[in-house]
């Protein structure tokens, strides 16, 4: 069985909630005490049917509002896969929050309203998903029961999402028809959208192949931790503790070690407490080399097939994260894989309109959820990939100095 | 295709993969980390895992217990056995002494519970031993306040979790640094669920206190659940005691938690009934919870785990 993690990402009343609810409560993941406290809470309880938008707002304050305000995981599992849900916030002063569960999701599912089309906020989430490079993308075209389930509706909104999907080169986008409040496609196919071929939204999230998106080429392994246990009988031992979040490492591989270059082979290699010849992305491993060179954490151990650039000055495209603006020149501490340096943002090449993707060459002020062009400066080398290509080198945060939150997060290009 | 599957990583080896970075970070982030052990299944876990993190070197961190003095016999036991077998650091800070030393006042009723209190000892503990971060079991399907909080959850210097302020936190990069008199509370297993959790002890072969199997008991039953009888609850004439056989699904306070009966004295026959069962593990098992709708979020706030 393995893993698949995704988000959900839809307007206000897009019915998000209730498609996370639908989703759990027709796969028989709603256990009968939370199934009886939803039905204590469910507002629209005269019609008779249960609010299973109820069933993913955790806090107090979302409950009341109605709305989701920051990301909450939900779990569930069928024979094939465990499955993650971030269930994200919609509006646009949480894209922050949205880009949190964005971040590590294999799949994103953009719910579309069929009486409305593709709107602002579908553009916008497809573009979090495009700069994030969620690899498969599902439009889920939901509320089919107020548009008579009909076939043309369906097909003018598909037709007109793969523009938006073009221009973003989305690279692996799948359409279908739902409706989460009344079960259609969900869990369980529907007569009334006999028209469609397809799978259903649960058959689809079982069948995406997740596994090869996982980089096994280029070996990036950041060390996280030294372990010398110091002991008499292990006196020179010293692992490498860290997760290797690309590629495949083998005993006797030629590594080089980044930003300083050393170079050596590796001796041992040992996941879950066991030696073994080899490992691979996303193990967690620790590795001995042959040499004794000055390694620590920070530093990036990696296959000497397909190096990283190593480089101080970074183009970056950055999602502003804080409510106080982003000022040029300003240092911050700049955090990849385990190394943090501190760094300055140099200058903004444009600001990029999330709604129209439009360049803008002369921002005003930049402010929370804004995404610019920037060139950032390190104090020490980094190495690293371009996000595009191997995501899991090429994401970065940034962190106030002073405050010690979390500012922006970095696509490096 | 044989390379694909040869590189291919179970769900269990995914979730353990990430519990050990997340461990790891916490070693390499903070100066005075602790790692909270309660006995129970989720913390027994957690050790195991640390075990997998930092052998053959020591932990970064001492185990850490705070004793409510409510505790079932057989997992304090369990406690001292594990860190001794293992040669870990257990500093063991009892509730029954800040009571004391603090004059709180203890809560009263049938089921008397100082889940509340763990608190006040906890934030003691955490000051006396200067802890910048505390890494604890806790699940995101546990509960929906729960559900919403990030692995690294930064604290104010009273504990306290802020819903509302949370730091983004993207891909596998958690940003641990803090300010004087903040901590962080660091949470490896949050993305598994209760059966993760026994598939990984079945799959790891993972000794557990055997409150866990089933074993006969006396318990008065309360509102559909078993609770047993101790010094620490009150017995009203009402309450009939009687001798069934259960076992525990989650270990807690013995004011607190409540039995399931069972026949279960493997894991297999446990995994079974799991799968099996209508109702939630704190549905079932937890008399604290029921209180509101936000009773976790509100004890979250309040510097609770």
């Amino acid at each position: 069985m393995d893993l698949l993690r995704f988000i959900t990402a839809g307007s206000v009343d897009d019915g998000k909630s209730t498609l996370i609810g639908r989703l759990l409560y027709d796969s028989k993941s709603i256990l009968a005490d939370q199934l009886e406290a939803l039905e204590k809470q469910s507002r629209n309880k005269e019609d008779g049917e249960i609010d299973l938008a109820l069933l993913t707002d955790g806090l107090r304050a979302e409950r009341e509002q109605g709305i989701t305000i920051d990301v909450a995981y939900k779990y569930f599992s069928t024979p094939k896969r465990k499955f993650i849900i971030a269930d994200a916030p919609g509006h646009i002063q949480y894209t922050r929050n949205m880009i949190t569960g964005a971040s590590n999701a294999n799949l994103i599912i953009i719910l579309v309203d069929a009486r409305n089309g593709v709107v602002e906020q579908t553009r916008r989430h497809s573009i979090i998903a495009s700069l994030l490079n969620i690899p498969h993308v599902v439009v889920a075209i939901n509320k089919m029961d107020l548009v008579d389930y009909s076939e043309d509706v369906y097909n003018n909104i598909a037709i007109d999402y793969a523009e938006t999907a073009r221009t973003l080169q989305l690279r692996d986008v799948v359409y279908l028809p739902i409706s989460a409040l009344k079960g259609d496609n969900i869990v369980d196919r529907s007569d009334k959208l006999a028209w469609y071929e397809g799978p259903t939204l649960l058959e689809l999230l079982e069948q995406t192949e997740v596994e090869k998106d996982v980089n096994l080429t280029h070996g990036r392994l950041p060390v996280q931790y030294v372990i010398r246990p110091q002991t008499e009988e292990l006196h020179d031992y010293r692992g490498y503790a860290g997760k290797i979040v690309s590629g495949v490492y083998r005993k006797g591989d030629a590594v080089t070690v980044l930003p300083a270059g050393l170079t050596s082979r590796i001796k041992s290699i040992e996941t879950g407490g066991r030696e073994v010849e080899e490992a691979f992305a996303p193990q967690s491993a620790i590795l001995q080399l042959e040499d004794d060179i000055d390694i620590s954490r920070g530093d990036l151990i990696v296959t000497n097939e397909h190096p990283p650039r190593v480089d101080q000055e970074l183009e970056v495209l950055l999602c502003w994260m804080d409510t106080k603006p982003l000022i040029p020149g300003n240092k911050y501490l700049l955090q990849q894989g385990s190394r943090v340096v501190r760094a300055v943002v140099k200058e903004i090449a444009y600001q990029l309109d999330v709604n129209t993707l439009e360049k803008n060459t002369s921002p005003g002020q930049i402010g929370l959820n804004d995404i610019v062009k920037v060139t950032i400066r390190t104090a020490t080398p980094l190495p690293f990939d371009s996000y595009s290509s191997l995501q899991a080198n090429g994401g970065a945060i940034l962190v106030d100095e002073t405050s010690y939150v979390t500012v922006g997060a970095c696509m490096i290009q | 295709m044989s390379t694909t599957n040869k590189y291919h990583l179970d769900y269990l080896d995914q979730l353990e993969s990430e519990a050990i970075h997340i461990l790891r970070e916490v070693a390499g982030q903070f100066e005075r980390p602790a790692l909270l052990f309660s006995g129970g299944k989720d913390s027994i876990t957690l050790v195991y895992l640390a075990l997998k993190a930092f052998r053959p070197g020591k932990f970064p961190f001492p185990l850490v217990h705070i004793d409510t003095g409510h505790n079932f016999p057989e997992a304090l036991d369990f406690r001292d056995q594990l860190a001794a077998s293992i040669g870990e650091k257990l500093i063991v800070r009892k509730v029954e002494d800040t009571i004391k030393a603090r004059h709180l006042t203890e809560p009263t009723g049938k089921f008397a519970s100082r889940n509340a209190l763990q608190t006040y000892t906890l934030l003691d503990t955490i000051e006396e031993f200067g802890f910048d971060a505390c890494i604890g079991g806790a699940r995101r399907d546990e509960e929906k306040a729960r559900a919403k909080e990030r692995i690294f959850s930064v604290r104010d210097e009273f504990g306290g979790w802020d819903p509302k302020r949370q730091r983004p936190e993207l891909w596998n990069t958690y940003n641990g640094k803090i300010r004087k008199g903040e901590n962080v509370r660091a949470f490896p297993i949050s993305n598994w669920t209760e059966l993760d959790i026994w598939n990984y002890i079945r799959r790891e072969k993972i000794d557990l206190p055997s409150i866990y199997f089933s074993h006969e008991r006396e318990v008065i039953g309360y509102e559909g659940q078993w609770v047993a009888v101790s010094p620490f609850i009150r017995l009203d004439p009402s309450d009939q005691v009687e001798t069934r056989r259960v076992r525990y699904r989650t270990v807690g306070d013995m004011t607190c938690t409540a039995a399931v009966e069972s026949g279960a004295s493997v894991i297999d026959d446990i995994i079974r009934e799991i799968t099996a069962t209508r109702t939630s593990e704190r549905g079932e098992t937890r008399i604290d919870d029921k209180v509101s709708e936000a009773a976790m979020e509100d004890r979250k706030k309040n510097g609770y785990f």
